[in-house]
């Protein structure tokens, strides 16, 4: 899913002569001394696909409804192709948007809904009704046509209100978690169906959401949101495999960390009595800190490796094994560090390769940090 | 690669970026202005004016408190202050322990023809409050069946006669608000109290009276408010007993004495402003008892709880059906209760102009029904989803006119419409002024259904319109007011009925040719035609029946017509809008 995005390189973007659909400068907003957004800058290109990503909080709420024009900036402007439309009220910016509630009209048939933003375009009904049956096949809801929206499942109904939000053709789609109200499997399953339509359309879209896997599933680009200020901003694939701090690797995926300090060594660290080797290609300000810079390591369950794979790899660790949890494609292994007993680390493993490692609760267990799997991060005091 | 900066909260100004104006943010602004206008002009400025004018002397010279020194010193006047409150106090304790009584057998018991019970238990709401008291006039007075029959005067005109004609006068008031509080709870409750062995008196005292805590406080508040500002009850049968109301009519109407009628009008504004700031701070701790996975309360068969629950709502709904038998009976017969013989020469209304009362009386019901639902319906809107920002001061304003009661409002409208020289004065002496009296009288209740039928609409709908370049007028029309039909509906036969019985609002503000039938009964009794009067009251009660049941079916047609989107289709709604 993510494959795309990451075959654009993460630095080299095209710079395209056109200009960015939707270009923040400095976007700050505060509601009473609580500041949600302290100078938020950021360009989305046409025809991409961008997920805020953030806890509750955030701020991307927030920042999405500024771009809307719902909510007015206290400082910072807000650019659509070029043109500064800062002081423009929502209903002159030119968008369609999704809400978490959807906000169908519930007095309106489907189709009536669809329409809705058409009828006052001085559109002909038969030309109403034609593009409200186009918008009805691209969700593939026709057959619904005459329903209200009380008659359809909630699936349905958000596909109802994103074919209403496409009808007038809008420059751009804005999405403010339109799928958090839905249950598991229905989510999955319209994940792909927004994005393909969204490929399909070729419309640049901006969907908020707290939910880390969609993000990595949908977006081109992930926007990693926390406290009001962007933490990072990449494709799926290098947000996750190079997080730029702690909180962002913290919030997208699994991830263990570890307390360490700076060794003598060039790329070294130790913990406690052990000392590990640091990655080659690591960000050198980090890697190459002074001996005795208080560092956080990181590194995810999956990167982990154990039993035979282990033996005179570098940053190898004996441990034993606190607990085993079966999670059906793998199996989850919390690990006590060596030293106090108290540290542990999770370690994942799939479940054909922890049948053959033959282990039990409580029983010994060596494994290694590849150096190449570990982030280092400076611990901020 | 994007650059983002980090900025400190104290480099953010305080201004927002201000949109630039639209066509319908002109619109949006100018509704507002238009409804604070409304609201100055007909309720700010003329209690202010009653206010300055309690500071006055008779010749318009300043004196300060002085007329309040007069009040309070006149022990006869004074008197009806603690009148009042004694009267108010004793009345809202017997009215709310008897609807308990009866909401709970209604709600919580294996009660037979429910409906029926229901249905006489509302009919008070169909009378002006004074047909109560000619009911316990002809019944128990010095002329009543029940004095010529046994020989004994029970001595029912005072306090004791106030009492009774006020109880059944708010007793279904009092009832719908405790059958609200008592219909909504949750079974599992009382499953659990009985898994714990909690005996039937424990349960009630710690989960149903509980439970109902805020319904009491309300309906406390509702006929303590009512007993206190009604005029028509002490007035029929108060006697010498003097209330606030009453002391108004006399000081106004009896001695032309505005500036006493003014004071005694702020003073009686304060029992009611208090009792309105007491419900408002505890409605606000009000919590949501019942959620979404509440499951309703369907009482067991228990024989001796539901005979006794029977036997004491007959009791209650006999007296009720009663008190408007005798009225119907007493203006059918040629001279209670000596002459017993059926005639219709009580429906001549010779004294009073014949059947123009009563035609006026509709006339301005219509209107106030169409008026009022517009002003409230429209008001709720533009607080609640144009934002102006004032929007606190307009909310307040409209919240503000349950605590006047309907004697000081007409008064203060006096003050201010009956003014020489002001463009105002157009108003007075009209039908329109009558109108306005009732619209802004009942204003509160009004506003507050709309506010809440507006609340549970979902707060995107005008930003998807917006986000769509569809004017927010057009979603109104569109989606608002269909979505509120119901609730309009309700609003506008709320303002009909109460328009029709008023009294309190209107007396000081009738005037030749703009009689209206209420008014016209008190004229009538105080002529000493009760026969007529009862006739009169015949009418009104007829009237506002027949509306009820015009409103019963139009909702039935209505519900089926344009909220057919609520009935369930063939699929289950899963995660449904709104």
């Amino acid at each position: 899913m993510a494959s795309p995005a990451a075959a654009s390189p993460p630095v080299a973007r095209p710079n395209t002569a056109r200009p960015a659909a939707v270009a923040l400068e400095g976007i700050a907003k505060k509601f009473g001394v609580f500041i949600a957004l302290r100078g938020v800058s950021l360009s989305v290109d046409p025809g991409e696909f961008v997920c805020f990503l953030g806890p509750s909080g955030c701020g991307k709420t927030t920042l999405l409804r500024i771009i809307a024009g719902l909510e007015r900036q206290n400082a910072g402007a807000v650019l659509m192709a070029g043109r500064d439309v800062s002081t423009w009220p929502a209903a002159q910016r030119n968008y369609g948007i999704v809400f978490q509630s959807y906000a169908l009209f519930p007095n309106l048939t489907v189709a009536r809904n669809v329409g809705y933003g058409l009828e006052t375009r001085k559109a002909g009904k038969r030309e109403i009704a034609r593009r409200v049956d186009e918008l009805l096949d691209l969700v593939g809801l026709r057959h619904h046509r005459e329903k209200y929206p009380a008659q359809l499942s909630g699936g349905e109904q958000q596909r109802i209100a994103l074919a209403r939000a496409l009808a007038p053709s809008p420059a751009l789609l804005l999405l403010d978690e339109p799928l958090s109200a839905l249950d598991a499997r229905v989510r999955q399953s319209l994940r792909h169906e927004i994005r393909g339509l969204q490929r399909r359309l070729g419309i640049t879209t901006i969907m908020v959401t707290h939910d880390q896997e969609e993000a990595l599933a949908m977006a081109d680009r992930i926007v990693v949101m926390n406290h009001g200020v962007v933490e990072q901003v990449g494709p799926p694939v290098e947000v996750y495999m190079r997080p730029r701090s702690p909180f962002v690797a913290r919030f997208v995926g699994q991830m263990n960390f570890l307390d360490a300090v700076a060794g003598p060594r060039p790329r070294s660290a130790h913990m406690g009595a052990m000392e590990l080797t640091l990655p080659a290609d690591g960000d050198p300000e980090t890697t190459a800190a002074g001996p005795g810079t208080p560092l956080i390591l990181a590194i995810r369950p999956e990167e982990i490796v154990v039993g035979p794979g282990a033996q005179g790899a570098p940053n190898r660790l004996a441990t034993r094994i606190r607990s085993i949890q079966f999670l059906g494609s793998f199996t989850r292994l919390v690990l006590f560090l060596p030293g106090d007993g108290e540290r542990v680390l999770e370690c994942d493993v799939a479940a054909t390769a922890f049948v053959a490692l033959g282990v039990a609760e409580g029983g010994e267990l060596s494994m290694a940090l590849p150096p190449e799997s570990l982030r280092v991060f400076r611990k901020e005091s | 690669m994007e650059v983002v900066t980090r900025e400190t909260g104290a480099a953010i100004p305080d201004r927002v970026v201000r949109h630039r104006l639209g066509r319908e943010d002109v619109i949006r602004v100018g509704l507002a202005v238009a409804f604070g206008l409304v609201l100055y002009l007909f309720i700010l400025l003329p209690m202010a004016k009653m206010i300055w004018r309690s500071l006055l002397d008779g010749d318009g010279q300043w004196v300060g408190l002085a007329n309040y020194a007069r009040y309070f010193g006149t022990p006869a006047i004074a008197a009806s202050i603690t009148n009042s409150l004694y009267v108010a106090v004793v009345s809202m304790v017997l009215t709310v322990g008897l609807a308990f009584g009866y909401a709970y057998a209604l709600t919580r018991t294996r009660l037979p023809a429910r409906g029926l019970f229901r249905v006489v238990a509302m009919l008070p709401i169909f009378a002006p409050s004074l047909v109560q008291a000619f009911a316990f006039v002809y019944v128990f007075g010095n002329n009543g069946i029940f004095t010529r029959v046994t020989g004994v005067n029970v001595g029912i005109y005072g306090a004791k006669g106030i009492i009774l004609a006020e109880v059944f006068y708010c007793f279904p008031h009092a009832l719908l608000i405790l059958i609200a509080a008592l219909a909504a709870t949750d079974a599992r409750l009382y499953d659990a109290a009985r898994t714990l062995g909690a005996s039937s008196p424990k349960t009630f005292l710690t989960v149903t009276l509980p439970g109902a805590k805020f319904g009491l406080v309300s309906a406390c508040f509702v006929v303590f408010t009512t007993v206190i500002t009604d005029f028509g009850a002490p007035k029929v049968i108060g006697g010498k007993f003097s209330v606030m109301a009453t002391e108004i009519y006399n000081q106004v109407s009896g001695q032309q004495n505005f500036t006493m009628g003014a004071t005694v009008s702020v003073v009686l504004l304060i029992p009611a402003i208090l009792a309105f700031v007491v419900d408002r701070i505890v409605q606000r701790r009000q919590y949501a008892l019942v959620t979404a996975s509440a499951r309703p309360l369907v009482p067991a068969p228990r024989p001796s709880r539901d005979w006794a629950a029977t036997v004491y709502c007959l009791l209650v709904a006999l007296v009720i059906a009663g008190i408007y038998a005798v009225i119907l009976v007493a203006s059918l017969v040629h001279r209670w209760p000596y002459n017993l013989g059926l005639t219709l020469k009580h429906y001549a209304f010779d004294t009073v102009g014949g059947y123009t009362p009563l035609w006026n009386s509709v006339q301005v019901a219509l209107w106030t029904a169409g008026v009022g639902t517009v002003l409230t319906f429209g008001g709720a809107y533009v607080v609640e989803k144009c934002r102006p920002p004032a929007r606190g001061v307009l909310y307040l304003l409209s919240i503000l006119p349950v605590s006047i009661p309907g004697m000081v409002l007409g008064l203060a409208y006096i003050f201010t419409f009956n003014a020489p020289g002001s463009p105002l004065n157009l108003l007075y002496g009209t039908l329109a002024i009558l109108v306005v009296s009732n619209v802004i009288h009942y204003f509160t209740v009004g506003f507050l259904t709309a506010t809440t039928a507006l609340k549970q609409m979902d707060a995107e709908f005008e930003n998807v319109s917006a986000s769509l370049g569809v004017p927010f007028y057009r979603t109104f029309w569109r989606v608002t007011v269909p979505i509120a039909l119901p609730s309009i509906v309700a609003i506008s036969m709320y303002f009909f009925l109460n328009a029709m019985v008023t009294l309190s609002a209107v007396v000081f503000l009738v005037a030749p040719g703009t009689e209206l039938a209420a008014v016209a009964v008190l004229l009538m009794d105080d002529a000493g035609d009760t026969a007529q009067a009862a006739a009169m009251s015949v009418l009104i009660i007829g009237t506002g029946l027949g509306v009820r049941l015009l409103y019963w079916l139009a909702m039935k047609r209505v519900t089926r017509r344009t909220q057919a989107w609520t009935q369930p289709g063939e699929r289950p709604a899963a995660g449904g809008p709104t």
